[in-house]
């Protein structure tokens, strides 16, 4: 690979040597700015037609919005694990789904009121990924990928045949009793979205503290060369486990954001579908970037959105059936597009604008999804004598 | 002990048809390190063009049924062949590029499957004998268990002989092994490669045909359902072992089997849990060995 693996010695950069002030607190304030304009957006105006259904102080808008930042916030847990620690899973809608229905079958079941509710639910995924994180990182790359994927296919095998308590097929809608009156209903789309926004927020904090805490720098330096982690007497398992585990927490705090939010869950929330939505959406930002699966969670969300209406929409239906069906399928266009991604721009949106960013400005490392592929064959030689 | 026995038997013709899966997941895992998300597409496009064939060739023609399983092996070698030279020979040494973009592959094609033919399963028939049962020791075993034995003993066979006697066979073999030593002898490996993707399809396409005359219906969806299987099979049986793939398949599905039949139908879950048993105690899979 091209792309030299530097990042052993010199982990990432610490934030601001060097560098001018304003360089230096720039990321800061925009990304406060963006918290700050996305916090009064139910509060203004604002029509983006073709994008958002209706102007942004109505629950249309709001409710599109907040399952974008459900969507980014899932992403961003994703991340961690693909990007930070360089673990490819394939299971992890298990965890989203944990939250979503745990909330849900809590609810329906005790008396407890929401928050209480929330956090059983939450430690109902702390033990599912310990578990299942547990048996899956004692083995590594490919077969890794493969066991979590035979786990999530478990949970949703559970959540298929106990239609009892999860409502099976039909899915599992939110009981409201408990819940206070200010997160029910359309008219209060505007409180969920408050909701959703600080959830994003916190996991983006995590995320944030992840990727600059020694765990973060360990886990990178075991995704680089895990055999020179394993002689230097560090433990990558632990770090790699931890990460797992942090991750896994993050996406069942967006699945009690998503039961919250839609009122309700179906089984695909628990499915490999939306763990490969999930990469789908990480990729297309540019893996290893926040910025950059916050970025794809929500472009996906939008145009998801977007194709289904265009899908529908008379321009399409009078097209001849060549056009017309592959064009009615949103899946189709967004797979493609993943594919061309994966091809020809494989930094992702946000490894693309970071490496123009890098050559007109100079300054930070390359990294994405070509910097994972130090995980090969070669992995057992020193970084250095790689090309 | 007559119905002991049945579920003996089906368990077996159901290992048969995750074999037929999972030996195209393995091989090309074992030479090319690709983890192949897209082998599902072959079998769910195999299926599909047989079970179109079938329909417009009389479907309760035995020679037709026959057809339609060579029809789908086609298919399915051709898709896969196209899928190697297209999207995986570009990004050649890296994998988990190679990964993602058979999981858009899959994810795309599934959804044009779904335009073509639509989400739900289309319900199929085939020779009225597959229907009919055969009488084991008082079992009444479906014939259709015994057509998938057959095609997986045939590939089980064709693969064996093909690896040990034939020159490619040496160098997909010499590939699983040490592929740096085989490029370093000259010896052009994308050639095997492709090789290998067209056999794996042409396996799962065939495999596509079968299963859906064992399940009674084709989906688009069908390739995924079977493919996770496949891909526990082939963890289990040891990434790139082809003996360890057919003794796992036969394994696993038997297990299954009989824990839906005993154990209230937790089947799907007693083959997770015996994945994660095999992981603790042996990480590389029953025959497999660490790269």
């Amino acid at each position: 690979m091209s792309a030299q693996t530097e990042t052993t010695s010199t982990p990432t950069p610490v934030a601001g040597k060097g560098k001018p002030f304003w360089r230096q607190w720039l990321p800061l304030g925009v990304g406060v700015a963006l918290v700050v304009l996305m916090a009064v957006l139910p509060l203004l105006n604002i029509s983006i037609p073709g994008v958002l259904p209706t102007p942004t102080y109505q629950p249309g808008a709001l409710a599109v919005i907040s399952l974008a930042m459900v969507f980014a916030a899932l992403a961003l847990s994703y991340n961690m694990l693909l990007g930070t620690a360089g673990m490819l899973s394939f299971g992890h809608a298990l965890y989203f789904g944990v939250g979503a229905y745990g909330l849900g079958i809590i609810l329906a079941n005790s008396g407890l009121p929401l928050v209480p509710a929330v956090l059983l639910a939450l430690v109902g995924g702390l033990v599912i990924a310990l578990v299942t994180g547990s048996v899956a990182n004692r083995v590594g790359g490919i077969p890794f990928a493969m066991v979590t994927l035979a786990f999530a296919q478990a949970g949703s095998v559970l959540v298929r045949r106990n239609s009892g308590v999860t409502g099976g097929e039909e899915g599992l809608s939110l009981t409201t009793e408990n819940v206070p009156d200010f997160l029910v209903g359309v008219i209060n789309t505007r409180n969920l979205y408050w909701v959703t926004l600080a959830v994003l927020v916190v996991i983006y904090l995590v995320a944030l503290w992840v990727d600059r805490s020694r765990l973060g720098h360990l886990a990178q330096a075991s995704r680089e060369n895990e055999l020179r982690v394993n002689v230097l007497g560090l433990h990558p398992y632990r770090a790699k486990l931890t990460i797992f585990i942090i991750a896994a927490l993050s996406a069942s705090l967006a699945g009690i954001t998503y039961m919250l939010l839609q009122s309700g869950t179906v089984p695909r929330a628990v499915s490999a579908d939306l763990t490969i939505t999930v990469l789908v959406m990480v990729v297309l930002g540019g893996v290893g970037f926040r910025w950059g699966a916050i970025l794809g969670g929500v472009l996906y969300t939008l145009l998801d959105q977007r194709l289904t209406v265009l899908a529908g929409s008379e321009a399409i239906a009078g097209l001849p059936e060549v056009l017309r069906i592959p064009l009615s399928e949103p899946l189709f266009i967004l797979g493609v597009l993943f594919i061309l991604v994966v091809m020809f721009l494989p930094g992702g949106i946000a490894g693309t604008a970071e490496a123009w960013w890098q050559r007109r400005f100079g300054g930070r490392k390359e990294t994405g999804l070509a910097a994972l592929d130090a995980d090969s064959d070669e992995s057992s030689e020193p970084a250095e004598t790689r090309q | 002990m007559s119905t002991f026995l049945l579920v003996l038997i089906t368990g077996v013709g159901l290992g048969a048809l995750y074999f037929l899966v999972a030996s195209g997941l393995s091989l090309i895992y074992g030479l090319m390190h690709v983890l192949n998300f897209a082998h599902g597409v072959f079998l769910s496009l195999g299926g599909l063009i047989g079970f179109e064939l079938a329909a417009r060739l009389g479907a309760d023609q035995w020679w037709v049924f026959v057809l339609s399983i060579l029809v789908g092996g086609v298919t399915g070698a051709l898709i896969a062949t196209a899928t190697e030279l297209v999207l995986i020979r570009p990004l050649y040494e890296r994998h988990i590029e190679q990964v993602l973009v058979t999981v858009g592959l899959a994810f795309a094609a599934v959804a044009l499957f779904e335009g073509i033919w639509g989400a739900d399963p289309v319900y199929i028939v085939g020779p009225a004998w597959l229907k009919e049962t055969t009488d084991v020791l008082g079992a009444l075993v479906p014939n259709t268990y015994w057509v998938l034995m057959i095609a997986a003993s045939a590939l089980l066979t064709g693969l064996v002989l093909f690896l040990r006697y034939t020159r490619y066979g040496m160098i997909i073999r010499a590939g699983v092994e040490n592929r740096s030593m085989v490029t370093a002898l000259g010896i052009d490996v994308k050639k095997a490669f492709t090789l290998v993707f067209a056999i794996g399809g042409s396996a799962a396409g065939v495999g596509g045909v079968l299963a859906a005359h064992y399940t009674g219906y084709v989906s688009p969806h069908l390739g995924q359902t079977l493919l996770i299987f496949a891909f526990i099979v082939t963890v289990i049986g040891g990434l790139g072992s082809l003996t360890g793939a057919a003794v796992a398949s036969v394994l696993v599905a038997v297990l299954q089997q009989l824990a839906n039949y005993y154990l209230f139908g937790t089947g799907d879950l007693i083959v997770v849990v015996l994945l994660a048993a095999v992981l603790l105690v042996r990480p590389q899979g029953l025959l497999g060995r660490f790269a």
